[in-house]
């Protein structure tokens, strides 16, 4: 029974993979392969959950395969299926289905159709590794792949502005759900000893027994799951997002933002529950997060003149009351109520272009001058207020500007004496001078170890935001990205139980990428008239393929499960002490940023219009 | 900078932006025009290189694309041959074609639009368009809407938009400016759009090309804003709002931004410029490339033209005058009508049909009977106060997903644990079977069969409109037993643009009622009596019947049968098969253009998956509409009737040994230059610049407000035709081939200047083909010159049904075999 669990992952990854190998102009084999590739799935999945059904196992857990093991550590992916993965993995492979099948015909002709649907494919890939995955490790693989595929849908029409824009602003969201589950992570690891596996979390004693000697650990790894859940699942204060995401083709939109993506956020609650059920704090937390985007959420849907913002409000704000439920208690009734809003959104937003003929129809027939609706009972300032505050999504979408972006970019701004000299010659005196610390520890006054270490993270983000705000040198991004890389190894080097084998995983990883990346760059300078990140440049247009290896290197060199760099992180994370949380946060910060500037480096060069455009500075609103 | 010539009004400048500005209306009311109509009061390639050198649009394809074509199509080198010709280059003309084939030109010059307003990025690191535009266009869309939101913009119903505007400010804790001074311009009643452009631009003579650069860089909004200004009874739900008040919010929001970035003192824009800007018009300099681009564009107009120039000359010296009286068929001048002629004319070769603007001289709006609108539907431009009454009742189809209840938490979460598990369902069940819902917007559905039209046109104005549209075609005797009006209409479903499919004679609505009504005005025997005596010799063995044709699905549907004398219904029966027979083969050949249904399909099964476009949610394409117009035809169908048009001619049939004064001839062509040149000219701009002249593909669209589609949630309105509906045209301008004496053409057509100067300016081509010794004449620079086609022969072909599915692209025109012409 359990071998099938490899199935679901495997099929679904085989599915992408031959759809990269599939011919690009032929429409036919890559709607067919798509349907095909999904309907497999879902099929095999009704199939295995009658079975499962009738079975006797409530759940069932798939030690996979183990990527990197030492004495103490042990890095391994692992599966996991009970009754939360089977409503889940039926809704996804259904509702994939539909829309793959809608998309057959829908985006015909449409430039990149070879694109969409290989993204569908990856994005589906990324969706089953989350729902299946068995430890938090695994969760973390399928959450990243999500995170990229958002950003490529949501970045179709890489030829405008806005999609370009609202893809990396989505991805920033995502990163700060990423240091939630980073950290969430690192915590794990000093709460249970080990690498857990969700099925631990069965044990109710065993936690009990552990949440009594980590109280505090217990509940800072709950909020950050919660983080990671609520930048996931559109929750306050991060809703804005969601309607911003709807710049792709309906169909995508539909799928990631009206339905699957989207309550992933929930399913992490549902999948975790057992943890920080007994955590009253956290429940109060979750329902508490769940009310606030419930309300605000619908009274900005209700002002909200577009289609699929309004679509994209309510449904966040289903979601808000999902969480409520699950806070509750109330799984069952999150579970119901999770199929049945995504199932409703995904409809309503494929429909939504049908609102003119349904609702003017509507209008001619029943138009009423005077028009009553909740609000007309309201007082006047109260009216007036909450209009406003609902026009203006209640400033939420300027809310992570001011409070993360615009400062990190004020802090990277104040270090721009630190140009490519000097950060290089900085660099090199830094990283000698900590190798020979981390060699020869004894040469250094005991309790200026902790501190080294510290500092040394410190410069690590002091590069990464250097490389944020970076406007004009792409070389000078670029290398200040491995600079700090290689900033965050030696700070934990440091800790003295770094392995010199786990240093190459990691930075082998980053400079593979590194050096990818500046064979790229290279290349593409030579075809752009002002070299610079100041503006988008749009080679994707005319060089498909470079841009491809430049998406690769950007991946690579923030951490992504494509290289060794991605174990190596999980690797020096497990290495910081549990009262070492602010060296813990630096370097989530550090990542966070890190993918964000590379993310940023990668869209200027090769996305947005063309740059030899005449009316290039005029494309901004379209 | 002040030192510059003030020369700045406002009036003048609001006038201009208006001007400028798109001209689309609301979504509702879809109706093709001249996407640069404000560059037509200059000759077409000046108003090109114009609209280029300020705007920036792309006005024609690349060179690229030029010189691709002409290494496909065989017609091409010719063309350019004649093309160096048309355009008195023949001296310098090996010069030109080389420049033409393998010349290199400079980069033109970016776009003067912009370039002030771009120094707030540029000089003082303020991107005001990401500041400004989310929240503003917010605001207008919340403003305007017509009922997508569940709750309304307080006082957008009594209220102007500044005002509701001032209230909203006003009544709302914290207001809607960061900053102080914003909200006291607002509201002080001294502020004038000349206080907000001092503090902003600073120097007067900037303020123009402020404004427009300000504008356009949203004009999708400002487009919307100023058609509702001008005209705000074009929606439902009425809006006071103009473009000026839009301008006067929009610069108070940039006061609020630039000081948020810049401080309460920031410096106005001059101070900020280190240049002076270039003006926003310039002088146009003619440079090499642009005579290549005119040679290029001219003979890949003429490619097209010449053939179809050749057979209607060849047809008017060679075929026959024969008009057969079997039954005689009226149908709408759409190119889309074309091609079902020519298979109603095959199957029934004792036929004749006709084409006139598809609203039958009907001059009014229509009233649904459960509707508290009346609708035009008649061409936009005409005036009238009529309204048709339906009188009946109705059912219409509903759905809940659009309740607005699905919005509310409370709505929300019962739907989505109840209709959420039906929404998966029903997508499922539309995926497999596609079938009509509330999602449709249907043709037949604009009237359904059961009603009863009332109105209030007395016996002399029912006589008046018939003899018109009779006499306009030259149809005033020899009337068959059954006479069919046949207006159309189109179905789509899930596509907000279903506005544009149907007949552009009537506002966008289908021909339904125009049809049905006409027929029954001449039915009556007042009526009748009435014309009998202005000399149209109607009798009692005539019936006129009214139907509608579906051009989505090719369905005819006949109104008011159970009416059909006796002495007519066997005959009626006969006719209706064969129209049925028509329109099937008709959908056969449009199927062609869709690469999802197979050239080998049998003709019903070819019909049958044409047809399911109308109703299938996941069609981008129900049909392809006018894409690919390129003539327009006045004449008779002897003209016409043996030549395979391709779907390419709008067709207005004309006697001119009827009208020897010309006096029907210049109704006819006051209607049709801006009809089928609107249309033919928004194809033709929608195509060579679909992200700024055309909408764009449809995919990602966003509605609204119900006015208009956007990309994503913060994205301008976006105006022009879906890239789906274009990617098939060929951008060329439209000739107009007309079959009269050039000097009766000339005068009536110097007698109304509007309808002049689309000749005169060349925004559409005008060929006429004199009655009396068969020459073609073509109108040029203010002359008549001679033209005598390259083509020397047609492909001659035995029957349609070998062509019509011969190939996905355009084929070549046609001739019917002559041995087999009987």
């Amino acid at each position: 029974m359990v071998e099938w669990i490899s199935f679901f992952i495997g099929w679904p990854l085989l599915g992408f993979l031959v759809s990269l190998l599939l011919p690009e102009h032929e429409e036919k084999i890559h709607a067919r392969w798509a349907r095909w590739a999904v309907g497999t799935q879902a099929a095999a999945l009704l199939v295995f959950c009658i079975l499962w059904l009738f079975g006797e196992e409530p759940y069932l857990n798939l030690l996979e395969w183990t990527l990197y093991r030492n004495a103490d550590y042990a890095f391994y992916l692992d599966f996991y299926f009970d009754r939360v993965t089977a409503v889940f993995a039926l809704l996804g492979a259904g509702l994939a289905l539909l829309v793959v099948s809608f998309s057959r015909i829908y985006m015909h002709r449409e430039p990149g159709y070879k694109r969409f649907f290989s993204t569908v494919l990856f994005f589906f890939l990324a969706y089953n590794t989350t729902i299946f995955a068995g430890n938090l490790e695994t969760l973390f693989v399928g959450w990243e792949g999500l995170g990229i595929s958002s950003f490529l849908l949501i970045a179709f029409y890489r030829e405008r502005f806005l999609p370009v824009k609202n893809a990396i602003k989505v991805f920033s969201i995502y990163r700060i759900g990423d240091v939630g589950l980073l950290l969430a992570m690192w915590m794990s690891h000093h709460f249970w000893n080990e690498n857990v596996s969700f099925v631990k979390l069965l044990e109710q004693d065993l936690i009990h027994e552990h949440l009594h000697v980590h109280t505090a650990l217990g509940v800072a790894l709950s909020v950050s799951l919660l983080l990671a859940a609520m930048a996931k699942s559109a929750q306050w204060p991060f809703t804005s997002w969601l309607p911003r995401a709807m710049e792709g083709p309906t169909p995508s939109s539909a799928i990631f933002y009206g339905s699957l993506s989207v309550h992933l956020g929930a399913f992490l609650l549902l999948r975790t529950h057992p943890f920080w059920v007994n955590q009253t704090s956290v429940a109060v937390l979750i329902g508490f997060i769940g009310v606030v985007t419930s309300l605000l959420a619908t009274g900005i849907a209700r002002v909200q003149p577009s289609i699929k913002a309004q679509i994209a409000y309510a449904s966040a704000a289903q979601i808000g009351l999902i969480f409520v439920e699950i806070a509750l208690g109330w799984d069952t009734l999150a579970l119901f109520h999770t199929v049945g809003n995504a199932s409703l959104r995904t409809y309503q937003l494929l429909v939504s272009p049908s609102a003119v003929t349904v609702l003017i129809r509507e209008q001619l027939t029943s138009f009423n001058p005077v028009r009553k609706t909740l609000e007309t009972w309201y007082p006047k300032r109260l009216k007036h207020t909450l209009f406003v505050w609902s026009l203006k999504e209640f400033n939420l979408d300027q809310f992570h500007y001011r409070f993360l972006w615009d400062p990190f970019k004020k802090i990277g701004r104040s270090l721009h004496f630190l140009g490519l000299t000097r950060s290089l010659i900085l660099f090199f005196l830094l990283i000698i001078g900590g190798c020979v610390g981390i060699i020869r520890p004894d040469w250094i006054p005991n309790g200026l170890v902790s501190k080294l270490s510290l500092l040394y993270m410190l410069v690590a983000v002091v590069f990464v935001m250097r490389a944020f705000s970076e406007r004009k040198s792409v070389s000078l991004a670029w290398s200040l990205l491995a600079m700090s890389h290689t900033f965050v190894a030696v700070s934990i080097g440091f800790t003295g139980k770094l392995q010199w084998d786990e240093v190459g995983l990691y930075l082998g990883g980053i400079y593979a990428s590194f050096g990818v990346g500046v064979i790229v760059f290279n290349r593409a300078k030579k075809l752009v008239r002002h070299w610079d990140l100041g503006n988008f440049h749009g080679l994707v247009h005319r060089r498909p393929v470079l841009t491809g290896f430049g998406l690769l290197a950007t991946l690579g060199i923030s951490g992504f499960p494509i290289t060794t760099a991605f174990l190596g992180e999980d690797l020096l994370f497990a290495h910081i002490r549990e009262d070492q949380y602010g060296l813990a946060t630096l370097m989530a910060i550090t990542f966070v940023v890190d993918g964000l500037a590379a993310i940023r480096i990668f869209a200027r060069i090769f996305l947005g219009p063309d740059d030899r455009n005449p009316a290039f500075d005029l494309l901004k609103a379209v | 900078m002040n030192e510059h010539p003030e020369k700045y009004s406002r009036g003048a400048v609001l006038h201009s932006l208006m001007h400028y500005l798109p001209s689309q209306a609301p979504l509702k009311d879809f109706i093709h025009h001249n996407t640069l109509h404000a560059f037509q009061d200059r000759p077409f390639f000046d108003g090109l290189k114009d609209a280029n050198s300020t705007f920036g649009y792309r006005t024609t394809l690349s060179l690229r694309e030029y010189r691709t074509w002409y290494r496909t199509d065989p017609n091409a080198e010719p063309a350019l041959n004649l093309a160096i010709h048309l355009l008195g280059l023949v001296d310098e003309g090996k010069f030109w074609m080389d420049k033409a084939l393998r010349g290199e030109f400079p980069e033109s010059a970016g776009p003067t639009l912009g370039t002030v307003r771009l120094c707030w990025k540029k000089n003082a690191g303020v991107d005001l368009d990401a500041q400004v535009h989310p929240f503003l266009f917010r605001l207008l869309g919340s403003f305007l809407d017509q009922g997508l939101a569940q709750w309304e913009f307080p006082g957008a119903r009594d209220l102007s938009f500044l005002d509701a505007i001032r209230t909203l400010d006003q009544w709302s804790a914290g207001g809607l400016f960061t900053n102080q001074s914003a909200r006291r311009l607002l509201h002080d009643v001294q502020t004038d759009l000349e206080c907000l452009l001092e503090r902003v631009v600073g120097s007067p003579s900037l303020y123009e090309h402020y404004l427009f650069d300000q504008q356009f860089a949203h004009a999708g909004w400002s487009g919307i804003v100023a058609q509702v200004e001008q005209n705000p009874n074009g929606l439902f739900d009425g809006r006071r709002i103009r473009l000026e008040e839009l301008i006067f919010v929009e610069l108070l929001m940039e006061i609020d931004a630039l000081e948020s970035k810049l401080g309460v003192g920031f410096q106005p824009l001059h101070e900020w410029m280190t240049e002076p800007p270039s003006p926003l018009f310039p002088e146009r300099v003619d440079s090499e490339k642009d005579q290549v681009v005119r040679l290029w564009q001219t003979a890949y107009e003429w490619a097209t033209y010449d053939e179809v120039l050749f057979g209607i000359q060849h047809e008017a010296m060679h075929g026959s005058e024969l008009k057969p009286l079997g039954f005689q068929a009226i149908f709408c001048i759409d190119d889309r009508m074309e091609s079902l002629r020519r298979y109603l004319e095959m199957y029934r070769p004792d036929c004749s049909t006709f084409g006139t603007p598809g609203f039958f001289g009907l001059d009014s709006h229509y009233l649904p009977s459960d509707a508290k609108f009346a609708s035009k539907i008649c061409p936009a431009p005409m005036e009238t106060q009529r309204v048709v009454r339906e009188i009946g009742t109705r059912k219409r189809k509903k759905d809940l997903h659009f309740s607005r209840d699905s919005q509310s938490f409370h709505g929300g979460f019962l739907l989505a644990q109840t209709l959420g598990f039906y929404s998966f369902w029903r997508l499922l069940g539309q995926l497999i079977r596609p079938s009509e819902s509330a999602k449709t917007s249907s043709s037949e559905h604009q009237m359904p069969e059961h009603v009863y039209l009332e109105h209030d046109y007395s016996t002399l104005e029912m006589a008046d409109r018939l003899e018109s549209m009779l006499n306009s075609m030259g149809l005033n005797a020899d009337f068959a037993p059954l006479v069919y009006l046949i207006g159309h209409g189109a179905s789509s479903t899930n596509n907000p643009h279903y506005a544009a499919y149907d007949c552009g004679a009537c506002s966008g609505r289908s021909g339904s009622v125009n049809a049905r009504l006409v027929a029954q005005w001449a039915n009556i025997a007042d009526v009748r009596r009435e014309l009998n005596q202005r000399g149209i010799l109607l009798t009692d063995s005539t019936w006129f019947v009214g139907a509608l044709h579906d051009t989505t699905r090719d369905s005819l549907h006949f109104y008011d049968e159970d009416c059909i004398p006796a002495p007519f219904t066997a005959n009626h029966a006969e006719n209706k098969l064969s129209f049925s027979l028509a329109a099937t083969a008709n959908a056969a050949e449009r199927s062609r253009r869709f690469e999802s249904i197979d050239l080998n399909l049998s003709l019903s099964a070819a019909h049958q998956r044409a047809a399911l476009r109308s109703v299938s949610l996941f069609e981008p394409r129900p049909e392809l509409n006018h894409a690919t117009n390129a003539y327009c035809i006045v004449g008779d169908r002897g003209l016409t009737k043996n030549l395979f048009l391709d779907r390419r001619a709008f067709l207005n049939s004309y006697r001119p040994e009827k009208d020897p004064t010309g006096a029907a001839l210049l109704p006819i062509l006051k209607a049709a230059a801006p009809v089928c040149g609107g249309i033919n000219l928004e194809y033709y701009f929608s195509r060579v610049d679909n992200l700024r002249l055309g909408a764009g593909s449809k995919l990602p669209h966003n509605v609204v407000g119900l006015i208009g589609v956007s990309n994503g949630i913060d994205g301008d309105l976006r105006p022009g035709l879906p890239a789906q509906m274009i990617e098939v045209h060929d951008p060329i301008r439209l000739l107009m081939v007309v079959h009269q004496e050039k000097n009766v053409v000339e005068m009536q057509l110097k007698s109304h200047t509007p309808t002049f100067q689309w000749f005169e300016l060349e925004w559409i081509h005008l060929v006429v083909l004199d009655p009396l010794d068969q020459q073609l004449w073509r109108w040029a620079k203010g002359q008549w010159i001679r033209y005598t086609p390259f083509t020397s022969r047609l492909d001659a072909v035995s029957d349609w049904m070998s062509v019509s599915r011969s190939s996905r692209s355009n084929i070549s025109v046609k001739q019917l075999d002559l041995n087999d012409r009987g």
